[in-house]
């Protein structure tokens, strides 16, 4: 049962980046762009998203344990440190040169767009290249 | 600056991240994990025993959410004006920045203002800001 809702949770996701925009670069773009003309839709995405998150959130902090009775995955790292820096600056500029990040991307190549399967496979190598053991000296990994 | 009305569309933007949220917080109460796309994905590149079927369900769902929709829906286009270079660049920075900063604009971005995160404060203002700039540089320096 739980494996129906992995699958629900992944496309209810993608139909809800399709509708807000992020899967169209164009639109991403015009959001980014402040100094040209600025299209400022995609604040409302992140905002909204966050506005329903935060009662989930909350109420997992009281419960502790998912409505499967299993245990919660949190991101363990609390530390503001030159990785998580470095690495979302970096993100920031991937974003900004495509108007893609990870999830839309996914969606688009869902939808066939050669662009989009040519940006997720790079992203993919992207991360593979994250996991040779040069940079491992950075610190140790940690989720989200 | 100058709004563009005609690409406006706070009301279809607003109801796709309300659903984002709810997605999120089906994830969240359901399996007990953050919602992060990138360290979804990633996870799949050295996978841990019985740590890769909820990865590929969840992806499973995120491809094939254009054909479910698109069957009730006339989707909106994706525009690209970026060359094949830019666009190979651009998705290795994103691989190689999200698996060292531990997330993208899902787990950082939704998830981690969610849970009021200082940690996901700090790296959903580092990749705006580099965001941001890039586009500014691109569209307006460069060009």
């Amino acid at each position: 049962m739980q494996r129906v809702f992995e699958f629900i949770a992944g496309l209810l996701f993608g139909i809800g980046l399709i509708l807000s925009g992020m899967t169209d670069p164009g639109k991403v773009k015009g959001f980014l762009d402040v100094a040209g003309a600025w299209d400022p839709s995609l604040a409302l995405v992140m905002g909204g998203g966050v506005a329903v998150a935060v009662f989930a959130f909350a109420a997992m902090k009281r419960r502790g344990v998912s409505l499967f009775g299993g245990a919660m995955t949190m991101p363990e790292s609390a530390s503001i440190d030159r990785r998580l820096l470095v690495g979302s600056l970096v993100f920031g500029v991937g974003w900004g040169l495509a108007g893609f990040c990870p999830g839309p991307a996914v969606v688009a190549a869902g939808s066939g767009y050669p662009q989009a399967i040519v940006f997720v496979l790079a992203m993919l190598a992207g991360m593979a290249v994250h996991e040779l053991p040069v940079f491992r000296t950075l610190g140790p990994v940690t989720r989200a | 600056m100058s709004i563009d009305w005609i690409h406006f569309t706070p009301w279809r933007s607003l109801a796709g991240g309300l659903l984002l949220g709810i997605a999120t917080s089906m994830f969240l109460l359901l399996n007990g994990r953050v919602l992060g796309i990138s360290g979804i994905a990633s996870g799949l590149l050295r996978p841990a025993r019985g740590d890769a079927l909820w990865r590929v369900l969840f992806l499973a769902g995120l491809l094939a959410s254009p054909l479910v929709l698109g069957a009730f829906y006339s989707l909106p286009e994706s525009r690209f004006d970026t060359g094949w270079a830019t666009l190979v660049i651009a998705g290795l920075l994103v691989g190689w920045g999200t698996r060292l900063g531990s997330g993208c604009t899902s787990g950082h971005g939704i998830c981690g203002l969610a849970r009021l995160s200082p940690r996901s404060l700090a790296a959903t203002l580092c990749f705006m800001a580099t965001g941001f700039a890039t586009v500014f540089v691109v569209r307006h320096l460069l060009a």
